[in-house]
């Protein structure tokens, strides 16, 4: 088709093809909101109807620490991005490592919540539907994190070996998102498991 | 390739506003009449008011036959279910509670109402309201393993004499076997010897078992295994040496009896009635 | 035309041995060969699936039949059912997705091609997975056992108690690992389209079959984590002891239904908008007119996608829902009818003084167009609660559903068969075999599936391996089985096309039916960059404009 004899209008042109880690990401989150929201909604729906204990008033408390941890992790991530797009590597290297260590404390912090939770208060994911629906829905975001986590590990080592530069800005960004998603359903998980039932 | 000869196209037209407006305001104008329609049927039928006079009857699905208890009269059968007709003057509807044992079932009489799922851990009910007597002919309508096409459902519509008749006949536990049938009183020794009374209930006797059919009044069943044969001496006897040659799959053990066993345990069977 | 002397060469393909193509096409990342790859995996487990079904109908032709015992015959209806939808409805028309929308858009090729490649080799391993299941099932040791609990696999059915043995599990695993193929392939084609359109071409500007496209990826993407979480759920309570749908431990059986078919109607309309994809490529070019409508049908189409995530309880009125939400469930199932009412009038105004050429595809829209509107009557009818309590889970909604499924959805794909071919391999197909295979396979999709719907008002429930021949159902089923005969030699037909053209079908070109959309203006079949050159394009036909510069469609847009 006679294409240099047809100027297009801005307005006529289409998504840049540069967008589309971002739009892909975007797609992915949704497809993980979905996953979560059932599993969101089965907690809710047990809620109360276990037919035996412990029930989460007597057993869960609110991780407060931890939880600040996760949340600070995306204020950290935000300033890595930041850091990289303006070209300080070092920088970048310094709070994405900040990041990974929030989120490993976050973590740690799961692993003891669920040690004290099987061996002290002999609740494990069979025990009823408390424990059912809690170890599934915590244990599946757990797992994000520990997928977040790996990710972000091997960003970080590829920054201390300098492969990262600041053109890889963008795909920062896109993973990145990930990393905000993993937050923002903990605020989701929180409020229903740790607030909302308990 | 070649679209006409004359090598012209037809006029190219785009779209017509009005057509388009035409064709999606009627629809929506059909579909809010079916609703209206259909919602006022479904409040008919899911909300309506139980009559003082109506039958109820407890429902329970069991791989692969239906248990049915009658609260307040006393009886309990399996896999015919017997009511009273009812009219338009004086209406006895039987309101069914439908409960399960194991997997999802379903009761479905289609001549005489819709299906309503039978659902582990869940109470669910639904009523008949027939006018005519006669048999009418059922089965489970929801995929509950094996022999789901074998868990068939006969419904008997009484007249009302009948009705009575029919439940204080039910009601009534197992007679004792008569002295003189040297061959049946053995038979129930050898019921209540075996693991039968595990699972099967004769009212009067030691055998409570719930996990099968309750078979104080067998006998007046005409069907066994939940409709796949003819309750017939032979037929009962096969049932009880070999369940699978009648119904695949069944959950009833083959009982592993002599001959001579068997002939006296059907013999026994024969006199529950 | 520039692209005519775009044709490239064969680059040398008889040189190369057996060995190296076959890992050229294992490890390929381009958008074409993956999606022929997986057109050519759903059209292996359509023989699959068909064989099931032809050996329920043997079964089922004569009353108390002993073909087959009753744990065959459950397996076999619960592995077509799987196999049907998973691994022949969605790759078939993942595959015409790929092969097609980035060439209609005017791209190279997919955004992610690495994860395109990822999404096939996953769909294709979960397939391999649940067959895996009749080797596997009892464990090494035993006989072997497919899946029994059904496709749609209802609480407590599934629990360790009811389905001892690992045939549930291959089931579970087999559509987990096909879910996250089917995810990235959603995610994927959504980004292409969102990001990958040449130069001039709107959101407004892109064919039908993309805009159709691009709602069932949404689908996709919104629909398969609920069936995935749902799965991971039954998962954890037949491994770990979990309770998500044990009944005896306070769980619900039912919740599980919801979570099914939250996943499972959205399911239908991921399956039926590329079939309308299709049959909105195909009508107007054999009407020699635009579609009709462009506006409302995306409007239709995207409406769609919203309504369908509503409704999915409407496979549930028999479980004892309260009025109210049997009420709701009705008007958002009713509600549904008028988008897709919409469509079919607008087909049928596309095709209203058009100069119709009756081809093989264009016959096999007139086909779907006719049986889809009887599909979506007895739609409309089961979706009306009191009518489903009488005939929900009857041959009658069997019969409904294959309606959907195989006059409507594989008519399109007959089609699209037919109508893309030449694009694809460079050849047309043999028109005589193609009408052959029309009528045989017509007729014999009525015989089936106008007499099931009988047996169903009859009183005969779905997914019983016999029935007693005191009901009257004996001859309205052996009318039903006589009619896969004609199925079958119809499919077979269509393969013996398929092969025949292949190696003396007469040569294409470019553009063999004076199409209007991109892909037409590249070679048949296209080089692996498509277009040498990124069109750029002003209206919804650009090929139209090409053809008519006297009288353009961007003048009237």
């Amino acid at each position: 088709m006679a294409a240099a004899t047809i100027t297009v209008p801005q307005s006529d042109m289409p998504l840049s093809a540069n967008l589309r880690g971002k739009v892909g990401m975007w797609c992915l989150i949704i497809a993980e909101s979905a996953i979560f929201s059932i599993f969101v909604v089965a907690y809710l729906y047990y809620a109360g109807k276990s037919l035996s204990g412990p029930t989460p008033a007597q057993v869960l408390d609110v991780p407060y620490f931890t939880s600040i941890c996760l949340f600070s992790s995306s204020l950290t991530i935000l300033l890595a991005e930041k850091a990289l797009h303006h070209g300080n590597v070092k920088r970048f290297g310094v709070f994405w490592f900040l990041t990974i260590a929030l989120g490993v404390i976050f973590l740690i912090g799961t692993g003891r919540e669920w040690y004290r939770l099987i061996y002290q208060d002999g609740l494990t994911i069979s025990t009823n539907l408390f424990g059912t629906t809690f170890y599934s829905l915590v244990g599946l975001h757990a797992f994000h994190v520990t997928v977040g986590l790996i990710g972000l590990t091997v960003i970080w080592l590829f920054t201390l070996f300098g492969a990262v530069k600041q053109e890889h800005s963008e795909r920062i960004n896109v993973f990145a998102m990930y990393w905000h998603f993993v937050d923002a359903i903990w605020v989701v998980v929180l409020s229903v498991v740790y607030f909302i039932t308990r | 390739m070649r679209r006409s000869d004359d090598h012209r196209e037809p006029p190219q037209v785009y779209g017509s506003n009005q057509i388009e407006l035409a064709w999606t305001v009627i629809p929506v104008l059909i579909v809010v009449m079916l609703f209206l329609a259909t919602a006022r049927v479904i409040a008919q039928v899911q909300d309506a008011d139980r009559s003082p006079d109506s039958i109820d009857v407890t429902a329970i699905g069991h791989q692969f036959w239906w248990e049915f208890r009658y609260p307040g009269l006393g009886v309990v059968t399996a896999n015919e279910l017997h009511i009273p007709v009812s009219d338009s003057v004086s209406p006895t509807p039987t309101f069914l509670k439908l409960l399960s044992a194991d997997t999802d079932h379903s009761f479905w009489v289609p001549r005489l109402a819709g299906k309503t799922d039978l659902i582990p851990n869940r109470v669910n009910q639904m009523w008949i309201d027939p006018h005519h007597t006669g048999l009418y002919l059922g089965q489970c309508a929801q995929y509950c393993g094996t022999q789901h096409a074998l868990m068939l459902l006969r419904v008997y519509v009484d007249s009302r004499s009948d009705f009575d008749a029919w439940v204080r006949s039910q009601s009534r536990s197992a007679v004792a076997v008569a002295l003189t049938n040297a061959d049946a009183a053995k038979g129930r020794e050898i019921f209540e010897a075996t693991s039968c009374i595990n699972c099967h209930t004769v009212r009067g006797t030691v055998a409570d078992g719930r996990f099968g059919p309750d078979l104080t009044h067998l006998m007046s069943r005409e069907e066994i295994a939940a409709g796949a044969a003819t309750n017939t001496p032979a037929n009962l006897k096969l049932w009880i040496e070999d369940p699978d040659a009648i119904k695949p799959g069944s959950l009833m053990p083959a009982m592993r009896l002599t001959e001579q066993d068997l002939n006296s345990l059907t013999a026994y069977m024969e006199t529950l009635r | 035309m520039a692209s005519e002397t775009l044709a490239i060469a064969p680059t040398g393909l008889s040189t190369r041995s057996l060995a190296e193509r076959l890992h050229e096409w294992a490890v390929t990342v381009d958008h074409k060969r993956l999606g022929i790859l997986y057109i050519g995996y759903a059209l292996v487990f359509l023989v699959i699936g068909g064989v099931e079904a032809t050996i329920m109908r043997v079964q089922l032709a004569v009353p108390n039949n002993h073909f087959v015992s009753p744990q065959v015959f459950n397996r076999m209806f619960t592995m077509h059912g799987t196999t049907m939808i998973f691994f022949v409805a969605m790759p078939i028309l993942f595959g015409f997705s790929n092969y097609t929308v980035p060439l209609m858009i005017g791209a190279r090729d997919m955004a992610f091609p690495r994860l395109n490649a990822w999404g096939f080799w996953m769909s294709a391993l979960g397939g391999i997975i649940l067959y895996f299941s009749f080797i596997g099932g009892f464990g090494l040791y035993g006989a072997g056992s497919a899946p029994d609990v059904g496709w749609f696999a209802y609480a407590p059915l599934t629990s360790p108690a009811f389905s001892v043995g690992h045939s549930t599990d291959y089931w579970i695993v087999g559509l987990l690992v096909s879910g996250f193929g089917s995810i990235a392939t959603a995610l994927n084609v959504m980004t292409t389209i969102l990001c990958m359109r040449c130069p001039g071409m709107k959101l407004g500007r892109m064919p039908l079959f993309v805009w159709m496209n691009t709602v069932m990826a949404g689908l996709v993407l919104v629909a398969i984590g609920p069936l995935t979480a749902a799965q991971l759920m039954l998962l954890i309570d037949r491994y770990l002891g979990g309770h998500f749908f044990d009944t005896q431990a306070g769980g619900s059986a039912v919740i599980w239904m919801h979570f099914f078919w939250i996943f499972g109607h959205p399911e239908v309309y991921i399956l039926v908008l590329p079939a309308f994809a299709i049959v909105s490529e195909v009508i107007p070019v054999f009407s020699r007119k635009p579609i009709f409508g462009y506006s409302i049908m995306v409007a239709a189409t995207v409406s769609i996608g919203f309504i369908s995530l509503g409704v999915w309880a409407h496979h549930m009125f028999t479980v004892g829902m309260t009025s109210y939400a049997n009420a709701f469930f009705v008007a958002s199932t009713a509600a549904i009818a008028v988008p897709t009412g919409i469509k079919i009038f607008n087909w049928v105004g596309t095709m209203w003084g058009g100069k119709i050429i009756y081809k093989t595809p264009m016959l096999f829209c007139v086909a779907f167009l006719c049986q889809f509107l009887i599909a979506g009557l007895t739609g409309i009818m089961l979706a009306t609660a009191p009518f489903d309590w009488q005939l929900g889970n009857s041959y009658f909604v069997v019969a409904h559903f294959h309606y959907v499924i195989l006059g409507g959805i594989v008519m399109a794909v007959f089609a699209g068969s037919y109508y893309w071919y030449p694009k694809v391999l460079g050849k047309m197909m043999n028109e005589t075999l193609g009408k052959w295979h029309f009528w045989l396979f017509v007729i014999g999709f009525h015989l089936t599936f106008d007499f099931m719907h009988v047996p169903g008002l009859l009183g005969m429930p779905r997914r019983v391996y016999t029935y007693e021949a005191s009901r009257g159902w004996e001859i309205w089923n052996l009318i039903v089985s006589i009619g896969v005969i004609f199925q079958i030699i119809g499919i077979l037909l269509w393969v013996a096309d398929v092969i025949w053209s292949y190696y003396k079908g007469e040569i294409a070109g470019n553009d063999p039916w004076d199409a209007w959309t991109l892909e037409w203006h590249t070679t048949s079949p296209p080089p692996e960059y498509n277009y040498a050159e990124i069109p750029v394009i002003r209206s919804r036909r650009p090929l139209w404009d090409l053809k008519h510069p006297e009288d353009p469609d961007w003048k009237y847009e």
